[in-house]
């Protein structure tokens, strides 16, 4: 466009100033601290003593010492396990089959069920972490009386699969709410022409539905497996234990680098993390630069 | 084709209505399950908060306000409210401000390099994570002398989400017609004068739902307060409520309950409002 | 090869408000059958209900000697163009032609076979391999025709077929349209509001409004012979002019002139009654001096056809103009005086409740 639409006459140098204020809080509170990880991840800085007043270079350590760490490697693997079972198989399964299910019942049935997954999704986590830990309690929860598991200690017994779960059922509603506005994108006409040559529900999903959604489908998985990635809020479940049992990456550092005061292996580890959040980002936003052109 | 290959044979039609029957089977029972799933975790924050006698089981109360009264008693935790609300409010004012600033500028003005800078900055936003950056955080705060002070977490939590609620925003401005602006500038506006008169008001969809959508990403949010606060007189309800179900002894579960509703009840309220009078709209990353 | 026959057939929504209302129709074995009516009247609801997509309220619907009213859409043999053509976009033109097929668990080869069969028919050649996204709305028409034919239905049901297409497209996509169906000779139901593609493609019309029938027969039948008022204004490319006017000593006064009774109507009108007078604008002439059982009044607007000429005529003594299609050399000024005359045998009469007089 010829045309650069400042049509209110800001011009560049006010509008530098406009934008100023914002960038400088980005970069003081956002990117700083995200540069600064590279430093300290090369450095043994420590939380207290005398790493802490004089914090030396010590190379790669830090990366190799992590990468060799038997405790790294199974909170890695942990992690690995909790985004694929909570966001790309819960979430994304459970959320795409209710989106589903609600375009083929009565209005009021669909507006009760989209109430609930969204109350998960919006109670805040101190909360719904409280919730469950009631649920799941040995001697009183609500889930042993109704399963008749007499005194199962849920929380000890299967920490990984209870965070799991627990991740699934607060998630859940963004893929429903994704998927809905999906499904309502693909045109009745192409469902109808479709049943009017008898395909039944697998065909029309197969033939029609899954082709048109699968853009959405992958945005849906990048998203979630991002946020999910960093979710802090298993913490206030199982605090990581028990013995590292659902010790997921963002527990692990908070335990090493705030806990423990080994801020260098933590910063190093946080690197990774962001290298990590990277990749999954670069494709979402290339994903989706490629869609709008 | 013939008749026989295609059609309504009766053991097609039969096998029609079991399918049919199967289907509606199928659905009813998943619906079912997907209610109770859902249902049966949060009945304990409908009942509880109202029991005379509450305990961690979901049971019908036997019915009281006193939870409240327990509650009112306990400068902790109507404190903590309030420091949920003076962070949450604080943010979002400060990112409304700096933020339709800079997405006016940014949606008005081709700066070289805006669509590299608005791409960049979103991909900070959704990588560098307050669980990813934790570590420097903590550090950079202890050097800036802000550890313990909710200005510094306004600070850390508004540049976590100030580059978002510019992509968003950046978008309603785009979509708000220029000749309003045109005209006020015909009769002598100047630019923040026609930001304030024409633009803000033109945008209000936008910015109530980024105001909505800010404070419920502080209110709720657990790990950077609980980094970067010491003293639990500072301490937002997220953080309390954690300390009052994990530091030893029985749990309160008076207080916890009531404390829970109370602190639920704000965010699902505002979120049911926006999504009723604007409609749910996505955005790259809109939560975190 | 079928008729359809629809049975009292009603669909009812939600609220009690009917989009079919009462339907009684028979299409016969190889017609090409409009139903026609402007939008909301039903038309499309009734075509869907015979597709199955919208379950009837009450009545039956039967398709040859079977009876479909309470079976799926794929077990009914009948196949449906949508007024969007609803193309896969996802799959080659040849997948979209043999989807009926595959649903069908036809063989790939077969599938393969029949596609370019089809496809060559429709002269589709050469398209095959491509999406549905690089053609144009002609041949996207075509390939929704060729995935119809493909799954040798004993119906066509089409939706709006030629509404997607432009104005040059049209003529050439209607004419292709009434071969096609004429070489197929499956029976056909098709649904517009445009009367023209009515009256050009179809054997026999029904007209609709408000869920309800109002008239069935060949397009001549509709054009020149309407049931009532309603089919007399909706058909024809210039509605009909239909003038408020009294029965006095077999002539029909209007205004403060006089027009010769309608031949159908004659012996069928009382004295003194209160008719609409009907004629349409092409069967209308006007003179320029006054002449017995004419139509005075003055040219208020003028309007160019190309081969004619669309004048507006208010009429003296009377608050209704006369539309009259005239030669395209007759250019009267703004304001002059004409009389317009007409034929007993190409008018019509109407009684008070707007239902014509006579056969």
């Amino acid at each position: 466009m010829a045309d650069d639409g400042d049509v209110a006459g800001l011009g560049k140098a006010r509008a530098t100033a406009f934008l100023a204020p914002a960038l400088l809080l980005i970069s003081v509170f956002l990117v700083f601290p995200a540069l600064w990880t590279l430093y300290l991840g090369v450095t043994n800085f420590r939380l207290s003593g005398s790493a802490a007043r004089n914090p030396k270079f010590v190379g790669l350590d830090n990366y190799i010492n992590a990468l060799s760490d038997d405790r790294f490697l199974n909170s890695l693997g942990l992690t690995i396990v909790f985004v694929f079972a909570s966001a790309v198989v819960g979430q994304s399964v459970l959320g795409f089959s209710i989106a589903w299910t609600m375009t083929r019942v009565r209005k009021p049935v669909r507006a009760v069920v989209e109430f609930f997954v969204l109350l998960a999704w919006i109670i805040p986590s101190s909360v719904t972490t409280f919730l469950w830990y009631a649920l799941l309690d040995r001697s009183n929860g609500t889930l042993n009386a109704m399963l008749s598991t007499g005194h199962m200690a849920w929380l000890l017994q299967y920490p990984l699969q209870s965070i799991i779960v627990f991740n699934t059922w607060v998630g859940t509603a963004f893929s429903m709410l994704l998927f809905s506005s999906a499904l309502a994108s693909v045109p009745p006409s192409q469902m109808e022409s479709a049943r009017m040559v008898g395909a039944g529900t697998w065909a029309q999903l197969r033939d029609v539905v899954f082709p048109h959604i699968r853009g959405h489908a992958l945005t849906n998985t990048l998203l979630i497996t991002l946020w999910t990635f960093n979710t802090f809020t298993p913490y206030l479940l199982t605090a990581g234990g028990p013995d590292d049992r659902s010790n997921i990456l963002p527990i692990f550092i908070y335990r090493l680098a705030l806990n423990d005061g080994a801020l260098g292996q933590g910063a190093a580890i946080s690197l990774i993390m962001i290298v990590i959040n990277l990749v999954i980002a670069t494709v979402y936003l290339r994903l989706l630069k490629e869609r709008k052109s | 084709m013939t008749a026989e290959q295609r059609g309504a044979t009766p053991a097609r039609e039969g096998r029609n209505m079991l399918g049919h029957f199967l289907g509606l089977m199928g659905k009813t029972v998943f619906t079912a399950l997907v209610l109770a799933f859902f249902v049966i975790p949060v009945l304990w924050l409908v009942f509880a908060p109202f029991d005379a006698h509450p305990s961690l089981n979901v049971k019908l109360p036997e019915f009281t306000f006193n939870n409240f009264k327990v509650l009112l008693a306990n400068p902790n935790a109507i404190g903590s409210l309030g420091n949920s609300l003076i962070l949450a409010l604080g943010s979002m004012v400060l990112v409304l401000v700096l933020g339709s600033l800079a997405s006016y500028s940014l949606s008005r003005v081709r700066i070289p390099g805006r669509d590299v800078l608005l791409y960049t900055l979103l991909l900070l936003s959704s990588i560098i994570t307050g669980t990813a950056a934790m570590v420097p955080t903590f550090l950079l705060m202890v050097k800036l002398g802000l550890i313990d002070s909710q200005f510094g977490v306004i600070l850390v939590l508004s540049g976590g989400i100030l580059p978002t609620v510019i992509f968003i925003l950046k978008d309603f401005m785009d979509s708000t017609p220029k000749s309003y602006e045109e005209s006020a500038r015909l009769y002598g506006a100047r630019p923040l004068r026609i930001l304030w008169d024409v633009v803000i008001p033109l945008a209000r969809p936008g910015l109530a739902t980024i105001a909505v959508w800010a404070v419920v990403q502080v209110w709720g949010n657990f790990l950077v307060p609980y980094i970067l606060l010491r003293s639990p007189s500072k301490s937002p309800a997220a953080v309390v409520m954690y300390t009052f179900y994990t530091e030893g002894g029985q749990p309160n579960l008076a207080l916890i309950s009531a404390f829970s509703l109370l602190f639920s009840v704000p965010v699902i309220a505002m979120y049911f409002f926006v999504n009723r009078r604007y409609g749910f709209r996505f955005h790259g990353g809109i939560k975190s | 090869m079928a008729s359809i026959t629809t049975n009292s057939l009603v669909k009812e929504y939600p609220g009690g408000v009917r989009g079919v209302d009462e339907m009684d129709v028979t299409i016969n074995d190889g017609e090409f059958f409009a139903l026609l009516g402007p939008s909301g009247c039903g038309k499309t609801t009734l075509l869907r209900t015979i597709a199955g997509l919208e379950k009837s309220t009450s009545g039956s619907i039967r398709i040859g000697d079977r009876e479909v009213t309470n079976l799926e859409p794929g077990q009914r043999r009948v196949a449906m163009v949508f007024q969007d053509y609803a193309l896969f976009p996802h799959m080659s033109i040849a997948d979209n032609i043999s989807y009926p097929l595959k649903i069908q668990k036809v063989s790939k080869q077969e599938r393969r076979t029949s596609a370019e069969d089809v496809g060559g028919k429709l002269s589709l050649q050469g398209l095959l391999e491509r999406r549905p996204g690089q053609l144009s709305g002609g041949q996207q028409q075509r390939v929704a025709l060729a995935r119809a034919v493909s799954s040798r239905p004993d119906v066509f049901l089409f939706d709006e077929p030629l509404s997607n297409l432009d104005a040059r497209l049209r003529l050439e996509a209607r004419t292709f349209l009434k071969k096609l169906q004429l070489d197929l000779g499956v029976t056909t139901v098709f649904v517009t509001h445009d009367q023209a593609e009515a009256l050009a493609l179809a054997d026999r019309i029904a007209v609709m409004r408000s869920g309800k029938l109002q008239q069935l027969g060949t397009p001549r039948e509709v054009f020149q012979r309407p049931a009532n008022t309603f089919v007399a204004s909706f058909v024809g490319s210039t509605p009909m002019n239909l003038l408020e006017g009294t029965v006095r000593d077999g002539q029909v006064q209007i205004g403060n002139s006089a027009v010769p009774l309608p031949q159908s109507a004659a012996g069928l009108a009382g004295e003194g009654q209160t008719v609409t007078w009907g004629a349409r604008p092409e069967y209308l002439d006007v003179a320029t001096s006054t002449k017995a059982g004419s139509l005075a009044g003055s040219v208020t607007v003028s309007e160019n056809l190309g081969a004619a000429v669309l004048l507006t005529v208010q009429l003296d003594g009377h608050d209704q103009d006369v539309q009259v299609v005239v030669g395209e050399d007759f250019e009267p000024a703004i304001g002059t005086s004409v009389w317009v005359t007409s034929e007993p045998r190409r008018t019509l009469l109407f009684d008070s409740e707007g239902l014509r007089i006579g056969d």
